[in-house]
């Protein structure tokens, strides 16, 4: 055998499992829900199915579903954006300006969070951004005679949530990104007359952008589907894409309109990301 | 360009001092080696001359302007790193043009400079090329380019051929030198490698646990070390410790362990006075046969060891209860063989007194 052939057989030897397991895992299951949405009754009803767009058609006729997917988009560029307004400074201290144990320490604050039950974790907001919680309390007790500060069931309630939730991916892609930037880089760039600023936006920035890139991304696609917080927090007002999608698995049972839907909102990810791409190539791919 | 003055510079780490009173002044236009062991102090001495570290006690000057207040951009001093630092995301271009670019030169200027330099460093061609895409040695030289561009006063290079392998640090050695000596800049170099530090160095200065053990021209610091330490780090050297029995003028005849006396010449030298001498192991003279008559500077030993590594040979050569090592040119003779008799020679001249 040559080389190649042998380097070849050794590549489908050892990713083919993972192949394989994808494919049963993944990609099954999404054709199955693909061809479960051009049907027009759920499998659950005991009568054959026949083929129909109309659940893809629904989407476009209903006017509501449009202000809920606009909403569902605007939530996941608002939870992107404050998980990076917060998540990168801090990976930013935690990667250049603490050493030693301290680091570990407050890693593993972060981390923390990730370990509780999330629907613990949602519903503990709940008794801080209630009227008479506390938040409110702590604003009565600093200012008496404010006004009573009601957060649940509102947009910023949602987006505190889901921001709490995501946060540490963002953390975490930044912090390996900014870990692998060597200290010497901010320092040539110093020594070549730029200021700490100028450095860090001409070599750390472009440097980091492809771990603020995978942070996007791995927030960005769960929170334009998410349903939990939405609810929990949001109540009625903070509907989305997301909750209404649930709703057909769970509560009216029209699995076939669920899953046109989910369809409907891969394409949406599937767009923006491929608005984007362009220019996140040319920022990211270089570095 | 400029001269760069340091007084009583004091740095400490907790209980350890990085720099512990260091007085150097560099010369403008001049070739500086620092040299000493790892932890001694040279890149601590180096990076507060940048400005990343700020001294706990004295001053550092520049052309005469105490520069402890001026925050490191502000400095104009050029900075190749041990692992080069490049901006991995840049074009060698537009490394070498960063200095420039936040200093808004024209971008015509920026062009023509950027060229010039990446002549300087013969990298022409290459403009374009990240990097990663280059070699240990041409990777260094971008760093020399992007340094050098910004006219700085002064060079700081952080033991910048540690990295390439032997044949490339010395081709880079001779450029650097070329490169010194075509802009004249004044030049601070950190190396361990005392044998780049000689090749390359107007003036070293050896370093020892924060101080300045001696500084100057590389052959007065190698024929005349001013200690055990000097003597030691700086090439090889044998230790002999003596007793004076007899001063005539600056010569005194030293009694040393086995029996034999050497002759030292020495300022105010005492009789009865313990010494140290240090003797390069290149200046002695071995020849077979053990039953000359003694005289001074002459010891008759037996070869413990001979060390042959091409166009010279190491003996190991016991002496009494001493071991003296001996070099010798590769001369058109049959190697002495091992526990042969010995006699070992030299000349007054060769013995320098060292503090221990
Ligand atoms: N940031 C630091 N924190 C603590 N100790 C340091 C620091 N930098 C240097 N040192 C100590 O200072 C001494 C001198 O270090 P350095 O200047 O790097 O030596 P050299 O470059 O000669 O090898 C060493 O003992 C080193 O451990
Ligand atoms: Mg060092």
């Amino acid at each position: 055998m040559t080389p190649t052939t042998r380097t070849r057989w050794a590549i489908l030897t050892l990713t083919g499992p993972a192949y394989l397991w994808l494919a049963c895992t993944i990609f099954l299951p999404l054709l199955a829900m693909l061809a479960l949405s051009f049907l027009d009754k759920s499998p659950l009803v005991p009568k054959p199915a026949s083929f129909t767009l109309d659940n893809y058609g629904a989407y476009f006729s209903k006017g509501f579903y449009w202000p809920l997917t606009l909403w569902s988009i605007q939530l996941g560029f608002w939870v992107t954006f404050f998980c990076l307004l917060i998540g990168y400074p801090a990976a930013y201290a935690l990667a250049k300006r603490i050493k030693g144990r301290w680091r570990e320490a407050i890693f593993l604050l972060i981390v923390l969070p990730f370990w509780s039950n999330a629907l613990v974790r949602i519903f503990s907001w709940t008794m801080v951004l209630r009227s008479n919680g506390i938040v409110d309390m702590s604003v009565q007790a600093m200012f008496p005679g404010a006004p009573s500060i009601d957060l649940l069931y509102s947009y910023p309630a949602v987006i505190i949530g889901l921001t709490h939730s995501y946060l540490p991916y963002m953390i975490l892609t930044c912090y390996i990104a900014l870990q692998a930037i060597d200290d010497s880089l901010m320092e040539a760039g110093r020594s070549l007359g730029a200021t700490a600023f100028t450095t860090f936006r001409r070599v750390v920035l472009p440097l980091s952008l492809p771990g603020i890139i995978s942070g996007a991304a791995l927030i960005f696609v769960p929170v334009i589907g998410s349903f939990m917080e939405p609810r929990i927090l949001g109540g009625t007002k903070g509907a989305t894409l997301g909750m209404n999608i649930e709703e057909q698995f769970t509560v009216t049972a029209n699995w076939p309109l669920g899953s046109a839907l989910s369809f409907i909102l891969l394409a949406i990810v599937l767009i923006i990301f491929g608005i984007l791409y362009p220019f996140l190539r040319k920022q990211g791919g270089e570095a | 360009m400029s001269e760069v003055a340091v007084k009583g510079a004091v740095k400490r780490y907790g209980s350890i001092a990085a720099l512990d009173g260091v007085d150097l002044t560099f010369a403008d236009g001049e070739f500086f080696g620092l040299l000493g062991p790892s932890g001694s102090g040279k890149t601590t001495l180096l990076r507060s001359i940048a400005g990343f570290i700020e001294l706990d006690a004295g001053e550092i000057r520049i052309d005469g302007t105490d520069i402890s207040r001026i925050p490191v951009h502000q400095r104009n001093i050029g900075m190749v790193f041990q692992n080069y630092a490049l901006f991995p995301h840049m074009s060698v271009a537009e490394n070498v043009a960063f200095g420039l670019d936040v200093r808004n030169v024209p971008a015509s200027e920026i062009r023509e400079r950027v060229g010039e330099s990446l002549d300087l460093v013969r990298l022409t061609g290459l403009e374009a090329r990240r990097p990663k895409q280059l070699s240990g040695g041409q990777q260094q030289r971008v760093a020399l380019a992007r340094a050098l561009v910004t006219r700085p006063k002064v060079l700081l290079l952080d033991e910048p051929l540690s990295a390439l392998d032997k044949h490339l640090r010395q081709e880079m050695q001779v450029e650097l030198r070329r490169i010194q000596r075509q802009i004249g800049i004044t030049t601070i170099f950190v190396t361990h490698d005392q044998e780049e530090a000689l090749t390359l160095s107007d003036r070293v200065a050896i370093f020892n646990k924060g101080q300045v053990v001696q500084a100057g021209a590389p052959r007065t610091v190698y024929q005349w070390p001013v200690n055990r330490f000097a003597a030691g780090f700086l090439g090889e050297a044998n230790f002999l410790e003596g007793k004076v029995v007899g001063v005539l003028g600056h010569e005194a005849r030293v009694a040393i362990p086995d029996g034999s006396e050497i002759v030292v010449t020495h300022q105010g030298i005492a009789n009865g006075a313990n010494v140290l001498v240090a003797l390069r192991p290149e200046k002695i003279s071995i020849e077979p046969g053990g039953s000359q008559a003694p005289r001074l500077n002459r010891v008759i030993g037996r070869v413990q060891a001979a060390i042959f590594s091409g166009s010279s040979l190491t003996y190991r050569v016991s002496v009494g209860d001493r071991l003296f090592v001996v070099f010798e040119q590769n001369k058109n003779r049959a190697p002495l063989v091992e526990q042969s008799a010995v006699t070992l020679e030299w000349e007054t001249a060769d013995n320098v007194v060292v503090q221990p």
